[in-house]
């Protein structure tokens, strides 16, 4: 499961840009995950924060 | 709740209040989005821009400088540095703006020109008849509202939903995105007269420090690395680790994060009834990550041709055509150029950047535009600016 650590989210919204399945959406100050995640994990690598984790 | 205009646009960062107010002063109809509550804040840029191109567009009011600066320094690896006045020195330093006090201002001048602007409106999907879209579905200040207008004007920045939406892929590759921090930082050490820039694989590994001065002894002090070079949280720690090294007493005033397009161009911007704009378009500066500029002249293109679709009657792909030409005519084949030169710079190793730079270090090159810079730069390495020849000449 793709995990948001919103105290650490500055919520720049990078993730959603490199989303394959479109499953991001920056809500003004959250990243909202939707059922279309496929753990890829490509938007952890460029969190600047570090905010996103995929855990099993 | 629903209401009708001629053209929703969607973000209120300079491309889109660019458009809104172009399509408004056209005599359209226009309702301006942003799903924040503050238009411009968090801001996630570097701030810089180039006087001479901004002045084109629209007056610089003084409370959006925050600085003006003499030219760029640009540091290699192992400290050489060179110098580039302001005037000859690239589009992208000139101005360090305020971005939050700027991009109120524009909004402010959409609004003038008649837009209605709504903030804490989220846009949630394009409504579609047939396929094709009519407007959007959105969020306002979390009730429901449909906004139906023949043209939809994305400028979503780089977590754009409008061009998917449409049909539009505009998912950028981690190969073609810069993950970035800045912190605002205040320290005696700050030069107040020139954008700095620093190389280095370690540093910055495929991307470069920044900088930016925002008068007496604040900066804007920030880095972006390549989205592939990348891992969790890698850019806000090589940030922090910079900042130790070169401000060792600064102060951080703010933080910010955010991404950076530098695919180039993409293929498509437009389909039926929706035109892409500024970051949402992919049209940032691949080389240097600037996008203010060149999303404020698309979207001043993008509201007069909405203007012209719309009394046209075709608001079709084929009817939006010449926002497509007229952009690539303008800002497209520098982007393009850019890109080819990141590919390429990306690729250097700290040997190749200190022998670059090094090599300048007896020229005068100190009025010399961009252009020029490059040709005395590949007849001094010739061997290793090669695959670069065909865009010296």
């Amino acid at each position: 499961m793709l995990t948001v650590n919103r105290y650490k989210c500055c919520y720049c919204g990078a993730c959603v840009g490199v989303c394959p399945t479109c499953a991001l959406e920056l809500v003004e100050t959250f990243i909202e995950v939707s059922a279309d995640c496929k753990e890829c994990g490509i938007c952890t690598k460029i969190c600047p924060v570090g905010a996103l984790e995929v855990k099993a | 709740m629903s209401m009708k205009c001629d053209v929703v646009v969607v973000g209120a960062g300079p491309g889109g209040s660019m458009a809104a107010k172009a399509a408004a002063q056209a005599g359209l109809r226009v309702a301006l989005l942003e799903k924040r509550q503050e238009i411009g804040d968090p801001v996630r840029c570097a701030e810089g821009v180039g006087k001479r191109v901004l002045s084109r567009m629209v007056k610089p009011e003084p409370e959006w400088i925050a600085s003006e600066v003499k030219g760029a320094r640009i540091y290699a690896p192992d400290g050489t540095s060179i110098v580039m006045s302001e005037d000859r020195g690239g589009a992208e330093v000139g101005y360090v703006l305020e971005r939050k006090v700027f991009d109120r201002g524009l909004a402010m001048e959409a609004a003038r020109a008649g837009a209605r602007v709504m903030v804490k409106t989220r846009a949630i999907g394009l409504l579609k008849k047939d396929g094709v879209p009519f407007g959007v579905s959105a969020m306002r200040i979390g009730e429901p509202l449909e906004i139906e207008a023949p043209i939809v004007i994305g400028a979503d920045g780089v977590e754009s939903k409008v061009g998917r939406w449409a049909g539009i892929d505009t998912t950028l590759k981690l190969k073609d995105i810069e993950t970035c921090a800045q912190f605002l930082v205040t320290d005696t050490r700050v030069d107040d007269q020139y954008c700095e820039f620093f190389l280095g694989n370690d540093i910055a590994p495929g991307g470069y420090v920044w900088s930016f001065p925002k008068g007496e002894k604040l900066a804007n002090v920030g880095l972006g690395i390549l989205g592939s070079r990348s891992k969790p949280g890698e850019a806000t720690r090589l940030l922090k680790e910079f900042v130790k090294v070169h401000f060792p007493n600064g102060k951080v005033l703010e933080m910010v994060v955010g991404g950076d397009p530098c695919s180039g161009p993409i293929e498509s911007t437009t389909a039926d009834g929706v035109m892409l704009v500024g970051d949402a378009a992919r049209q940032t500066d691949p080389l240097t990550g600037g996008g203010i500029l060149t999303a404020m002249q698309a979207g001043i293109i993008a509201g007069e041709v909405a203007a012209k679709a719309i009394s046209s009657g075709d608001v079709s792909r084929e009817g939006l055509k010449e926002y497509e030409d007229r952009w690539r005519s303008d800002i497209g084949k520098g982007l393009a150029r850019s890109y080819e030169f990141k590919e390429f710079f990306v690729k250097l190793t700290d040997e190749d950047l200190n022998q670059l730079i090094g090599s300048l270090k007896r020229e005068d090159i100190a009025k010399m535009d961009l252009r020029g810079m490059l040709r005395v730069l590949f007849r001094l390495n010739p061997r290793l600016l090669w695959e670069l020849r065909h865009l010296v000449v």
